[in-house]
């Protein structure tokens, strides 16, 4: 197995290539304005650095968010193509889980309180998106969007850059700020296993239902999680540019 | 004729473009349009054109290698809209572009959105004269250009100074109870109208410059219409729809042929969504013609935005030699049209 993930839903762009036990080469750079940019050259780097071929990929993962909309849609649009490409299925995973894995293997949030923990990203617009995991990492509530103080059960360690934008708010911050692709595709390899050993593993791009948002680390198809409808409001009545008569 | 085989991704803003090019042979141009999705808005919202652009994207790539008879391996080269346009929009078919040139071991090209509008042209019409004039007018764009060189060599003379003439026909659509986007309802309108009907202003017409001014317009026609409603009489829909499209033409087609005299070019070239418009084509034939030069309009279909005509510009680049865009190629929303590539 040769599984290359990325995810640029927060400011971090994480790449990583990983065999299947472990990560070959990973490259992470935070610059919340350049995803489309560094994407593209850090995947060529990490396949460079790790002496493989772009032909030798069997799989690609990609985180996909919650997160703010543009840089979110880079690495998913790259999976996309990626996969189509080369032939190879794509699986998606969503971001939080990702900081909620590194958490637990960085031991930052284990043992703390009753064992549960909370992930908070930037949201922008002063709220975070959100969810909250028990001490395995099984998802238990979320992933949501909503103002840091209305995020329930904040007396929990919390992951991810949101404790640090909001320290009153999310007082117990933890390791790590960012998720990193070496978790992501820990992840994935880690399903493919389970499904492995459980009966073939499916090809193509992994569709599971709806249920494996709530249960935890499932595996999600390559769609953004948007959370949030665009911004768009229909036009009122049109506004005359002639001075209106006063009678 | 054989030449370089291009895919040509276009993203930059409501139409998502895949188009396949031999040379200057159109091989397959896929268009998957969200304009329904906006017209409720009255206008492009950047978040649900950027969504959809996620979702069109594969598939209209697939259906243009389909439709082209062409495997992915098959490509030469990869090009894309670098430029300008809607960032987030921009931001998808750059991403896709990279992806697919990275995964094909193929070189990649970001390259102008309106060298492009130029360059479609040689799929209809055979090479570009050498230089030539081209007025590019949409619903984003409003330029007059002087060309020696589509791949490497285009110079502004002159530009809208506030609206697009597009804006200006959706706005003035809105005025008239049309839907958006206004270009095809005002055209059918005036066709049964009568264009000199009303006078309305022509912005910058006598200035003496190449620039354009379509804002006084918009708002002299929504002035004329609230008048006559404020004094409870019918608007005349067709005469207005006519009489305002005869002033975009007149001051449209007036600038094009000054440019062409003022710098010795004999060749004008028409591109973007508002060249569809049938007064705008009528009217630049009958005072091209009587000026000696010879015009060049691709068909509607290739004058709106769509991926055949960056691919038309990739195949162009790549058949000089020019040397392609780095993978850390930046997405660029005010990218200057003297950038045709970005490297
Ligand atoms: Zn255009």
């Amino acid at each position: 197995m040769l599984l290359l993930g990325f995810d640029t839903a927060t400011p971090a762009v994480t790449v990583a290539l990983h065999d299947g036990e472990q990560v070959l080469a990973q490259v992470a750079t935070v610059d919340a304005h350049r995803h489309a940019e560094l994407l593209a050259p850090a995947i060529a780097k990490v396949i460079a650095d790790a002496g493989a071929e772009r032909e030798d990929l069997t799989a690609i993962a990609v985180g996909v968010g919650p997160g703010p909309y543009t840089g979110l849609r880079v690495g998913v649009v790259t999976a996309r193509v990626l996969g189509t490409a080369l032939g190879i299925p794509v699986y998606g995973v969503c971001t939080l889980d990702v900081v909620a894995a590194g958490a637990i293997a960085a031991g930052t949030v284990t043992g703390a309180g009753g064992g549960e923990f909370l992930v908070a990203t930037d949201a922008r617009r002063r709220e975070v998106y959100w969810a909250r995991y028990d001490p395995a990492g099984q998802r238990l509530a979320g992933p949501g969007v909503a103002r840091p103080d209305q995020v329930e059960g904040r007396d929990v360690p919390v992951a991810g850059e949101g404790a640090r934008l909001y320290p009153d708010l999310l007082p117990a911050g933890r390791e790590p700020v960012y998720p990193a692709a070496g978790d992501l595709c820990g992840i994935v390899a880690g399903s493919l296993a389970h499904s492995a050993s459980e009966g073939p593993v499916p090809g193509g791009t992994v569709s599971p239902g709806a249920g494996a948002l709530a249960t935890g680390t499932g595996l999600l198809p390559p769609e953004p999680l948007y959370l949030r409808r665009p911004d768009a409001r229909e036009p009122g009545a049109r506004k005359r540019v002639s001075p209106s008569c006063a009678s | 004729m054989t030449g370089p085989l291009v895919l040509g991704i276009e993203t930059s803003c409501d139409e998502t473009g895949a188009g396949i090019v031999r040379g200057r042979e159109l091989l397959a141009n896929e268009i998957a349009s969200s304009v329904a999705e906006h017209a409720r808005f009255g206008g492009v919202v950047p978040e649900v054109a950027s969504r959809a652009h996620l979702e069109a994207m594969v598939p209209a790539v697939d259906r243009a290698m389909e439709r082209a008879g062409i495997k992915p391996g098959d490509i030469d080269a990869v090009a894309v809209t670098a430029g300008p346009g809607l960032a987030g929009a921009l931001l998808v078919g750059v991403a896709a572009a990279k992806a697919y040139a990275y995964a094909l071991g193929k070189p990649l090209y970001g390259v102008n959105h309106l060298a492009a509008h130029i360059a479609v042209d040689q799929l209809e019409h055979g090479p570009l004269p050498e230089p030539g004039i081209a007025l590019l007018v949409s619903g984003g764009h409003s330029s007059l250009l002087l060309v020696p060189d589509v791949t490497g060599d285009v110079q502004p003379l002159g530009a809208t100074i506030d609206d697009a003439a597009g804006e200006a026909y959706d706005k003035v659509a809105r005025v008239l109870g049309m839907p958006f986007p206004g270009g095809p309802p005002i055209d059918r309108a005036a066709a049964e109208g009568d264009a000199g009907a009303i006078r309305f202003p022509r912005g910058k017409y006598h200035d003496g410059t190449l620039d354009f001014s379509f804002a006084g317009l918009k708002t002299a026609v929504a002035r004329w219409v609230e008048a006559r409603q404020d004094a409870g009489e019918p608007v005349p829909t067709k005469d207005v729809a006519a009489s305002f499209q005869e002033a975009v033409a007149d001051v449209l087609t007036r600038k094009a042929v000054q440019a062409c005299q003022r710098n010795g070019v004999t060749d004008l070239l028409i591109g973007g969504g508002v060249a569809a418009n049938s007064r705008l084509r009528s009217m630049a034939a009958e005072r091209c013609a009587s000026a000696g030069i010879r015009l060049r309009i691709p068909r509607p279909g290739l004058c709106t935005d769509n991926g055949a005509m960056v691919a038309a510009l990739g195949a162009q680049i790549v058949s000089r030699g020019l040397p392609p865009s780095p993978l850390g190629l930046p997405a660029d929303s005010s990218l200057p049209v003297t950038d045709v590539v970005v490297r």
